[in-house]
Order: structure tokens, then sequence, then C-alpha cells
């Protein structure tokens, strides 16, 4: 068990290493200099000199990246070129107001398409599981840009239910707050749903037709019952992974939403720090997002270790 | 009004058929099934895969799959019929009245649940509390003699062995003391040592529990020790039925007949005493055919039999009643069945002293040190077929991957061919080694590359390795496909467009294209039907007499063994146990591993000697005991202690044959000679 | 169950040697399914407007009519007009072409190359795979869109620069997938059969394994065709893809947007385009279903 984690640890740290790697490069291919973009084409060519020596980019290219890693383990993810300030603060509050978003999507999906998997596989080839798979499938698939318009335009713009921009005013309660995010949630939701609702179906049709669903049934038990206890337990497990592995996906989606319904998240900063070229803000932000996904598919897999006995077994050996 | 549970009659079935649809059309996978069951009765179905045995079973429990369902005939368990009972009734039949138990007992065990709670469950649907439940299971699980239950019911199932899941299989099967308990292959998975434990429990709880028993399986030996009464599925018809016995000592149908005659028998050899087979191929089920099913097949055919369906006819025997039946209108002449395959063999390969291979210090420790080989020394000797026996875990594969190179042996081997070193890896290999070292393996689906035509993966290793090509490849090929057996039109199929058997012989002839000095066999005919392993064989024995090739035959069958091998190497845990001419280990005097080996196997001569009983499970290869490896199952364990705590040195008691044991030959000789007395 | 389905396959295979007889093939089978036919009329519509977009369209679709903005959908202008009087009907007809070209060919990039090294880290195995693993799994950890943006924010955006960021994201993705395929092959007899022959990695990888992880890689290539329309959609409506004035469904949505379209009630200039990306997206997956669903029978 003790190994299991700290192999699983080291390749951690050697994935997050290379995420650093490909996000610091992405941001130095950018054909121009910094500090000509953030001035202007009007400034003296002095002036772009000395910025560019104040934001270091005129170092070797080796050096700039050990100073930003070595920055990162200080908790000094660089000064925005736009702000002129700590990126920092940004990309915390941001990252918070991604988490509320972002959560909010998961509490509403991850039982819903369990619920619409389960009952595709139980319908296996039968058109309820046609009608799930297929709008799972297709759903996933629409841009959240396009599933989003469409929303507004009938919860929003028409039938005026629910307000079109995420951002509650100053000083709005959280059930207000609340409300302003429901209807970003959804063009997640629908993104999720597809993959979630896939795994889950595929895991319970393997499970029902397993020679221990077999048993069961032939012991007597009650459909239900089997379902239940037989069946939903070893089905669900790989479900689990999915679910974590979706937190990558979220994440992409988040750029579109919140550019779409103008929420001060994460996505948004990135989408920001992109148009604006500031790239120590977007290295952080895109950093973060790689440390959450490989956060979350850790804690996906010491969860799945925790509930598959055979699992557990194998890496303890 | 008589009550049903008064019918000394447990199980009827009446003309059943069921239907499968396939890819949009109707198939019979059973038709016009009768037979019936008594009480306490223990009725044996045998067949062949695609017979419908399985099929049986589960239309019995109403538990076929989607897109099957019984078209026709009825069913009475105890008087219900499960076709039309409704939910709560037909939970409270599998509840109650019928249990099963199939081949795979991990598979049938929920991987993520406590045993304790899964046996429990089972006494929970019939009534009992929670606390009753548990204390029930516990108990049941002592009555299939399983020692620990309170620590067993802690345990998830992939912590158990095969033989310890079935075993727990069992007791939730007998939790409601059913009336009717359905075997469905229920030790083909197990090894041979276990197979026996599990069917000598079978019989003892059966006699305990007062259950009738339905025992399904390919195994005709496995039911003639098993049961009272046999049916012989063919094609989905019962073709024969009567007392096992009777059935196996003198069939009257011809199918059984030739079926009997595809199982190599004790003194029957590849030298002198060829096996029969059955030509032709099953029938497509919905065939159409009018007449008789095994017509095609069959070498008493008659216009007759093609005309009309025979009925079951009842045999008349000499004292009047023999409640046996055959469909067949010709069963008097059954047993007179002329052979398909003439009984005199080829000349016979000559036997050379010469080592053509020679393996020293062979050990092989795998990752979490699974000790797979122990220090094995071996030579194959030119012209010969050497017989690797031994259960899972005992290395015997390992050894031959080891031979072939695909696994490295631990520093320190030595692999010798014809004198020169080999290389432990295959791609170090030149291409003059790799030409003489081909194996056949176990399964021709996983060994044949499936997206080839059988032409290409024919004349690959012709090209490759005998460096053929144009009109001499050409040649060679028609040769090649002509020795063994298949034909120019099968060339352009791809491999899941053939049988088994079909499929096998592609695999054969690609091991013989580069003109192989030594093939290892592993398992060439496990995944095969008997009438079809028969024909393997005897190609195979025809391949090494017409190429004086060298076989290295693995096998977990005796019979087989016995039947192909000059000499045999017994393994256990990676070591060899054993090694000498194949009749003297059989014949002994032998180890004691040996000797419970042969008195595992259920044999249909009718001769059941008093098995030497293992007990124990087989131990871990990554921690194998100290000392003899096999003393934690000796039956014969010595009270000095030495087998604790010594390993024995392999010795040479007589001439070529060697034992691993501290035993003295002499004490060896003594006991298996008591037993064979006794039995006959 | 599995017992039951083995032995009925097993008379199945008996069945079909003496007979010779060819089972339908898979290509029938799927000709025969309605959501494959539904699937592939949609796709076919869009390649036609692709293609002859202009002859088709009655409106030249950067026309600009100023006497004729934002009106609604009408018997002149089925879809309506923009905010520049354009017609929404001939920019989502002419707007196929763009995306219809990208994204098959983005897609295509990826699965050769995701498939060359699915099968070396699969094959090969070793430190190889477990350095190439590595590098798969932090591409991962990373949303696609955003690294698309990032790279092509980099690059400045164009046709091949996007064909070629997009087939490089899902390069990793696919190999993961050919990867894990050629894994339980692995297993199989037949690579220590070819071995045993003396045959060279890549003839064990490209003439042995490859063949039979194809259908793998099909449905794997039609579920990411799907995605690269996703990503492209979404790269256009951040503004990283194809850029205006060339129609293009991703761009339109966006450029109503900016205009406020859908708070002033110009729905139809968000809904039409939106409703054109979704159709192409189904078409996709209907066709990817029913391969699946052939493939599994």
């Amino acid at each position: 068990m003790g190994l299991f984690l700290l192999r699983r640890l080291g390749l951690m740290v050697l994935t997050l290493w290379i995420v650093t790697l490909i996000v610091f490069l992405a941001g130095q291919i950018l054909p121009g200099d910094p500090g000509r973009a953030i001035l202007g084409n009007l400034a003296s060519q002095q002036s772009v000199q000395v910025l560019d020596h104040q934001l270091g980019v005129d170092r070797p290219l080796v050096v700039r990246y050990f100073t930003w890693l070595g920055g990162l383990f200080h908790g000094n993810m660089g000064t925005s070129y736009t702000y002129r300030t700590a990126v920092e603060p940004f990309v915390r509050a941001a990252l918070i107001n991604s988490v509320k978003l972002g959560l909010l999507a998961f509490v509403i999906v991850v039982p819903l398409s369990i619920f619409g998997g389960v009952v595709a596989a139980l319908f296996n080839g039968r058109w309820p599981d046609r009608v799930i798979s297929i709008t799972g499938l297709s759903l996933a698939t629409v841009p959240e840009f396009v599933s989003g318009s469409v929303l507004v335009v009938i919860f929003g713009v028409e039938l005026k239910w629910l307000p079109v921009s995420a951002q509650a005013g100053a000083g709005a309660s959280d059930l207000q707050q609340f409300r302003h995010l429901i209807l970003p949630a959804i063009p997640l939701v629908f993104v999720l749903f597809g993959y979630i609702a896939r795994m889950a179906r595929a895991g319970t049709i393997e499970a029902l037709n397993s020679d221990y669903t077999r048993t069961a049934v032939l012991k007597g038990l009650r459909r239900s019952t089997v379902i239940r206890r037989h069946a939903l337990r070893n089905s669900l497990l790989p479900t689990i992974t999915v679910i974590a592995t979706q937190t990558g996906y979220l994440i992409g989606g988040l750029v579109v939403v919140e550019t779409l319904f103008n929420y001060q998240g994460i996505g948004n900063l990135i989408y920001k720090a992109a148009v604006g070229k500031d790239f120590p803000m977007l290295d952080a932000g895109v950093l973060i997002i790689g440390v959450v996904y490989v956060l979350a598919t850790l804690a996906a897999d010491l969860l799945l270790m925790w509930l598959n006995p055979r699992l557990r077994a194998e890496e303890a050996s | 009004m008589s009550e049903p549970s008064k019918s000394p009659i447990l199980l009827s079935v009446s003309h059943l058929d069921v239907t499968y649809q396939v890819r949009e059309q109707d198939r019979l996978a059973l038709s016009d099934v009768c037979f019936e069951i008594a009480r306490g009765e223990s009725y044996g179905l045998v067949g062949e895969s695609g017979s419908g045995k399985s099929t049986v079973a589960l239309a019995l429990m109403r538990y076929l799959p989607k897109n099957g369902r019984v078209s026709a005939g009825s069913i009475a368990i105890d008087g219900k019929d499960p076709l039309s009972l409704g939910g709560h009734a037909l939970r409270e039949l599998r509840a109650k009245t019928v249990s099963m138990v199939y081949q795979e007992p991990l598979r049938a065990l929920n991987p993520s649940l406590r045993i304790g709670k899964q046996v429990a469950e089972a006494f929970a649907v019939i009534g009992s509390g929670k606390d009753e439940a548990r204390a029930k299971a516990e108990e049941m699980l002592r009555k299939v003699q399983i020692s620990d239950p309170g620590r067993v019911m802690q345990r998830y199932p992939h912590e158990l062995s095969g033989g310890m899941a079935q075993r727990v299989v069992i007791a939730m099967a007998l939790a409601s003391s059913p009336e009717l308990l359905i075997l469905d292959e229920p030790t083909t998975a197990l090894d041979a040592t276990v197979e026996a434990e599990v069917l000598d429990l079978i019989s003892a709880l059966r006699s305990e529990f007062d259950t009738s028993v339905l025992f399904i399986s390919h195994n005709l030996a496995v039911i003639a020790k098993m049961c009272d009464r046999v049916g012989v599925l063919y094609a989905g018809e019962l073709v024969e039925e009567g007392g096992a016995q009777a059935v196996f000592d003198n069939p009257r149908h011809p199918y059984t007949v030739g079926l009997l005659r595809c199982i190599p028998r004790r003194g029957q050899r590849k030298d002198h005493d060829r096996l029969d087979t059955i030509p032709g191929f099953l029938p497509t089920p919905g065939h159409g055919l009018n007449g008789c099913v095994f017509a095609p097949r069959c070498a008493l055919v008659q216009d007759q039999c093609r005309a009309a369906e025979p009925p079951l006819i009842e045999i008349a025997a000499a004292d009047g009643h023999s409640g046996r039946t055959s469909r067949c209108f010709f069963n008097e002449q059954a047993p007179d069945l002329p052979r398909s395959t003439p009984a005199d063999v080829a000349a016979s390969t000559e036997l050379t002293e010469e080592p053509l291979v020679v393996m020293k210090s062979l050990s092989k420790t795998f990752k979490g040190g699974v000790r797979a080989l122990a220090d094995v020394d071996l030579s194959v000797r030119q012209g010969e077929t050497l017989g690797l026996v031994g259960e899972s875990g005992s290395g015997k594969t390992t050894l031959a991957r080891v031979l072939l190179g695909l696994t490295s042996p631990d520093p320190g081997a030595v692999v010798t061919l014809d004198g020169a070193s080999l290389a432990p890896q295959v791609q170090r290999r030149q291409r003059g080694v790799l030409r003489k070292l081909q194996i056949v393996f176990q399964n021709p689906d996983s060994a044949l590359n499936r997206r080839h035509s059988v032409r290409s993966l024919i004349a690959r290793p012709l090209h490759r390795l005998a460096g053929l090509s144009g009109a001499d490849l050409q040649q060679r090929l028609t040769e090649l496909v002509a020795s063994v057996r298949l034909e120019e039109r099968h060339l352009a199929l791809r491999p899941a467009q053939l049988s088994g058997g079909l499929k096998q012989r592609v695999a054969i002839a690609r091991a013989f294209g580069s003109g192989p000095s030594i093939v290892v066999c592993d398992e060439p005919t496990s995944a095969l039907d008997v009438s079809v392993q028969a024909a393997i064989l005897n190609l195979l024995a025809d391949l090494q007499a017409a190429e004086q090739t060298t076989y290295v035959f693995i096998s977990h069958d005796l019979g087989l063994v016995r039947y192909l091998s000059d000499r045999i190497v017994v393994l256990y845990l990676g070591r060899v146990m054993e090694v000498g001419p194949a009749e003297a280990v059989f014949s002994g005097p032998h180890h004691p591993y040996t000797e419970a080996l042969l008195s595992a196997v259920p044999s249909l001569d009718g001769m059941h000697p008093e098995r030497i009983k293992l007990t124990g499970e087989i131990p871990s290869a990554a921690n194998p005991p100290q000392g003899c490896v096999f003393h934690t199952r000796c039956p014969r364990r010595l009270s000095t202690g030495v087998c604790e705590s010594t390993e024995p040195p392999l010795l040479e008691g007589e001439p070529g044959h060697q034992i691993r044991c501290h035993i003295p030959l002499t004490e060896l000789r003594k006991v298996p000679a008591e037993t064979s007395g006794g039995s006959q | 169950m599995s017992q039951l389905a083995a032995e009925g396959a097993g008379a199945q295979v008996a069945v079909s040697v003496p007979q010779l007889k060819g089972e339908p093939t898979r290509w029938r089978l799927l000709l025969r399914r309605p959501t494959y036919l539904v699937g592939a009329a949609i796709i076919v519509f869009w390649i036609v407007c692709a293609v002859f977009g202009r002859q088709i369209a009655a409106y030249n679709p950067l026309a600009q009519q100023l006497l004729g903005v934002n009106t609604a959908p009408s018997g002149a202008h089925w879809f309506g007009t923009d905010n520049l009087g354009r017609d929404v009907l001939a920019r989502v007809i002419v707007g196929s072409r763009e995306i219809l070209i990208v994204t098959p060919l983005a897609t295509l990039l990826g699965t050769v190359l995701g498939t060359i090294l699915g099968l070396a880290m699969g094959y090969l195995g070793g430190a190889f795979d477990l350095l190439v693993g590595r590098v798969v799994e932090a591409v991962l950890a990373l949303p696609s869109v955003i690294v698309a943006f990032l790279f092509i924010v980099a690059l400045g955006p164009s046709v091949p620069t996007v064909i070629l960021v997009i087939g490089l994201i899902f390069t990793p993705l696919i190999a993961r997938t050919v990867r894990s395929s050629v894994l339980t092959e692995r297993h199989l007899d037949y690579i220590a059969s070819a071995r045993l022959l003396g045959e060279k990695p890549g003839r064990i990888m490209f003439v042995e394994i490859l063949p039979n992880v194809l259908p793998a890689i099909l449905v794997e290539f039609t579920v990411r065709l799907g995605y690269a329309i996703f990503t492209v959609a979404t790269l256009s409506f951040l503004g990283f893809g194809i850029q205006p004035p060339t129609s293009d469904w991703g761009a339109d949505i966006a450029y109503a947007n900016q205009n406020n379209a859908l708070l002033s009630g110009y729905w139809w200039q968000v809904l039409f385009p939106a409703l054109a990306i979704a159709s192409l997206v189904v078409a996709i997956n209907l066709i990817t279903d029913s391969i699946e669903q052939v493939l599994a029978s």
C-alpha cells in the first residue's frame, strides 16, 4: 500500500513536471517580444528593452524556465504583464469561482448520468437505451457555446426563468448567486452526462451478464436486490475513474461557458490572458488546471482502491 | 388428488424445444428432449460443445439468454413448471427447490462481497434472520469441508483458490437443501487432484442431503463415476439414454460408440493402436435435415435414416427391462460400427540415445519471487516424445517457453540444441535455430492471427524460415496442407471460418512448415472436443512417424500423455518429481504425487482404484514449502521429519527412472501393488 | 451465460465450415441500420453544401444589405439576416466548408500519429512506454481546447495551424486507446508465434497487430471526429479558429454574441448556426454508434 502510494506520487510529480514544460514552452514559441506587445508599436526600442529586462524575458530560456519553476515552489507564479502585479491573487479568486460552478455541475450531473446509464443498461438494446445513449453521446459533443446559446434563448430570453449573466451583483446572497450559476452549469452537465452515462451503462451491462449476477438471480433474490447489491456495486467502480478524468474536460468547458456568460473564473482568466498575451497569467492558469486534474485522478485512484478489494490486494502484493 | 411431492419422479422434461434467434433467424438448439430424474437419482447429461447440454440447464432454471426461448414442450420440477410460474413463485422455486453450480467458481462469486455475506444471503432468502443466516452459513461451509469457515467468511473471492471457491458455491447451492442440484461442468476448470476432492465431496453431500442431481459434463469418465443414469446429447437431441455403466460398457448409438472410441484407453499407444475418429462436423442448429441428425457422419447409415427421424427406441434386454433407449434404427449393429480411421499405424519413430536438447540448472523466478522453475535438469532425445505432466503452477508451460526463448531463464541456466548453446532470447537466435524449434499452442484462436488468411499463415514460415519462394513454396505448401489433411479450399479462409479442429491443423502446419527437429505441443487438444482431439492426436503421431520429429508434449490429461509419450516428466511447483519411461512411470513404483495424480483421474474402464487422497491446497509457487515441496499434501510423509526439513534429491532407482523422494524404492513399490490388486 | 455463448459460437463456427457460406458482411449489416443511414444522409447533405454551397445558396453569404439588417426569418430570408444584412441561410450553407476540410484532416493526422505511437508503446513497452506514457498523461491533464488555443495564439490562426495543432493534441489521446488494445493483443500466442519465426518488431506491429486493432481505431476515429468538430467550432467561437469574414458556424455565433443578438431578440443569428453544428455532431455520433453496434454483434 505504502509502496503503491509512493510510486503513484512519483509518477504524478513526473507528469506535473512535463506539464510545466509544455506550458512554459507553449508560452515561449510566440513570435515577437513581450515588452513590445505590452507597450505597443509607438513605444521606443529602449523602453521596450528596459521592460523586457524588468520582466526578465531577455535572459536565456533555460534560466527563465528554472527561475519560473523555482518561483512556483515558493508560491510565486510570476508577475502579470497586463496588471504589473503578482498573478497569484487573480488565479486564486478565479479558481474559487470556477470551483463553485464546477461543483454545481458535478452535483447535478453525477447522479443524473449514473441513473441514465443504469437505466440504459437495464433496457439494453431497446428504445430507452438507444435514446439515452445517442442523446448522451450527442450532447457530449455539442459544444458548450452551442447548447449554452440555445439555453439562453429559451430560458433567459424567451421564458425569462433564469438570469442570463452568471455573476450576481455585488452583495448578492449565496442563493441568488446560485440561481445565476444554474444556466451556465447546464451546458457543462450536457457535456459530462454522455461520458459518465456511457461508462455506467457499459459497466452495468457487464455486471448484469456476469456469472455472479446469475448466481444471485438463481439464489432466488428479487431483481431489485440483485441489481442493487450485486450488479451496481461492481459496475459503478470504473465510473469513478471516468468522473475524475472528466474534470479535465470540465475545465476546458469552463473556458467557453465562462466567456459566454462573462463569469470571472479560471477559464475566463485564461481566455483573457491568451487574448492579451499575458503569458505569466496564462501559464499560471493552465498549470493550475493541470494540478487540479492530476490531483483529481489521484483521488479517484485512491477511492477506487479503497472500494475494490481485489485491487487493494493486487497493489499490496 | 395425489400430492405432487409423492411422485417418485422429481424432474420431468418432455418434448423440450429451445430456439435461439441468431442474426434474425431462429435456430433450434434443443429438439424434442425428453428425460426424467427420479428422487435421489443422479442423472448425467453428456455431450460435446454445441450439443445443447448447458441450454438444458438454463431452460430448467428459466435463465435462457435474451435471444433464447422454449418454443415447445414442458418441464415439471416437483410438479411445478418453471416456464409458467409468476415472479414470486419462480423466485421461490429457485430459492428452495433447484440450485445450480457451474463451471468457473471464481466468476460465480461476487468479487466485491465477502464470502460470509454471499453464503448467508442464500439462507436469508429462505427466511433466516441475519444472525441465524450467518451461523447457518458457517455450519454449511464446514459441511463442504472448509476447515476454517470463520476465516473464509471474512475473505473476498479473489483470495480463494478455485477448489475452495467451488466449495463455497456448492455450499450456497445446498443452503435450502434443494430437491434438485444442477451441476454444469463443476470441476472442468479445476486441477485433477482438486477435481477428485470436489467430486468426492459432491457424492458425500448428495447422500447426506438426499438431493437429486443433474450432472452435465463433456467428460465421459466423470459422468461414469458420478451418475446412475446418463443421457447422451448430440446436436440438441437426446440420442441415447440408459444406466451409466451399461451405456459406457455397451453403447447402442453410433455416436456414443464413436465418442468412446476417440478416448485413449489404458494400454492403447500411438505406435500400435490408433484412436478412431468421428468424421465430418456437427450439423447446423436448425439444419433442416429430415432424418437422423447423426446420419451425415454415420458409417451405418441407410436410406431409411435419411428419410425419417428415428424415435427413441426401447432396447430389449435379456432380462426384459433395460430402461435403455437409443435414437437409432440399427442400434443392434451400433457396437460393430466400422472404424473411420484404420487401426494400423505407420512405421514408428526410431529412438536414439543421442540427446537433442539438454537443459541444465534451469530456474525461472518471476517478479514477486514466484519460482516457476527450480533447478531443472532434463534432456530430450532425438525422435522421442517427452510428456510433461503437472497441475497448474507446476511450471510446465514456463519450461516450454524457456526452451523456445519466449521467456528467459535465470542466469546460470544452460540450454543446448544439438550440442550448441542456445541464446536465452528468441530475438537473439539465428534463423537456423528458429527453424528447428517450433510450437503448437493450446488455443488456436489465440495462436493464429485472425486477420490473416490460412494461406498466408501457413506460407509465412515456409518463406521466413525454410527460405522458400515462388514455385518451390507453392509446392511445399500443397504438400504441407495435404499432410495435415486440410483442403485447398480452406486456404482462402480466415481462421474464424474454420472449426476448432481445422484451426489446430493450420497451427500444426505452421509449426511443421520450417521442418523443425523438435516441436513443443502445449496442451494442443485441451480446447477441443473429444472427437476432434482424437483426429489431432492421430495427426501428431503420423507426422512424427513421417518426419522423425521430437515432441515435448505438455498436458494435464494423463490418458493423453500415456498414449503419446515415450518418456514422462512429472512436475510439481517447478521441480521435477519424477522422470522415466512412460510405462515405468505409470506402472510404478512412483512418486507419491504421481500416484495421487494417477488415482485422481476417473477412468471409463469401470475400475476405480482406491483413491490416494490429497488434502490441502496446492501451495503458492511464490512461497513453496520447506524441505520436500510436496510434503504438505503427501499422504506418505515420513514420520522422521526429514520430508519437512530436507529437499530429497532426484535418485535413479531403475535405469532411466528417477524419483525425488526420501522414501526408499522398495517402500514405494509396495502400496501401488496393493491398491491395484484390491481393485481387480 | 458465457458458457452458453461459447457453445452457441462453437456451433456456428462448425456449421460454416462445410457450407463455406459467408455471413452477411459487416458493411451489409451497417447499411441495414437506420441510425447509420440517417447519420450518413446528414453528412452527405453537408458535404454537398460544402462543395456546391455558392450554387445552392440564394444569396452571396458575404453580401451586406444595409437596408435589411437583423430581419427575422421570412419567405425571402428563411433564416433571417445578421446585423450587416447578410443572409443567415447562405452563411450556414457555405459555413460547412472549412469545418469539413479541417476536422477530417486533423483527425486523420492524429489517428495516424496516435496509431504509430500507440503500437510502439504497447508492443515495445518498457522505458519507452513509461516515458511516452508520462507525456501522454501530461497532455491529458490539460483540456484540449486550452492546449489548442495556447498553441494557436503562439503560432497564429490559419487552417494548416488548426489542423496541425488539433492533430497533435489528438495524438496522445488516440495513442492511449491504441496502446490498450495492443496490450490485450500482446498476450495472444500469435505474437509469440511470430517471434518464433524471427519476425522483426516493425512487422509484428504493423502486419500482425495493426489489422487486429483496426476496428478499435476506426471507432476511435469517428469518436474523435466528433470531438474535432467540437474543438474547431469552439476555437472559432473563441476567435482562434477560422477568421472572419469567411463564413463559419462557430465564428458566426461568436459574432452574433458580440453584438448582443440574443438580448436584442435576434435569436435566429445564433440558433441556425448552432443547429448546423449540432446536426453534424449528432450525425457523426449516429454513425459511430452504428459502427460500434455492428462490430459488437
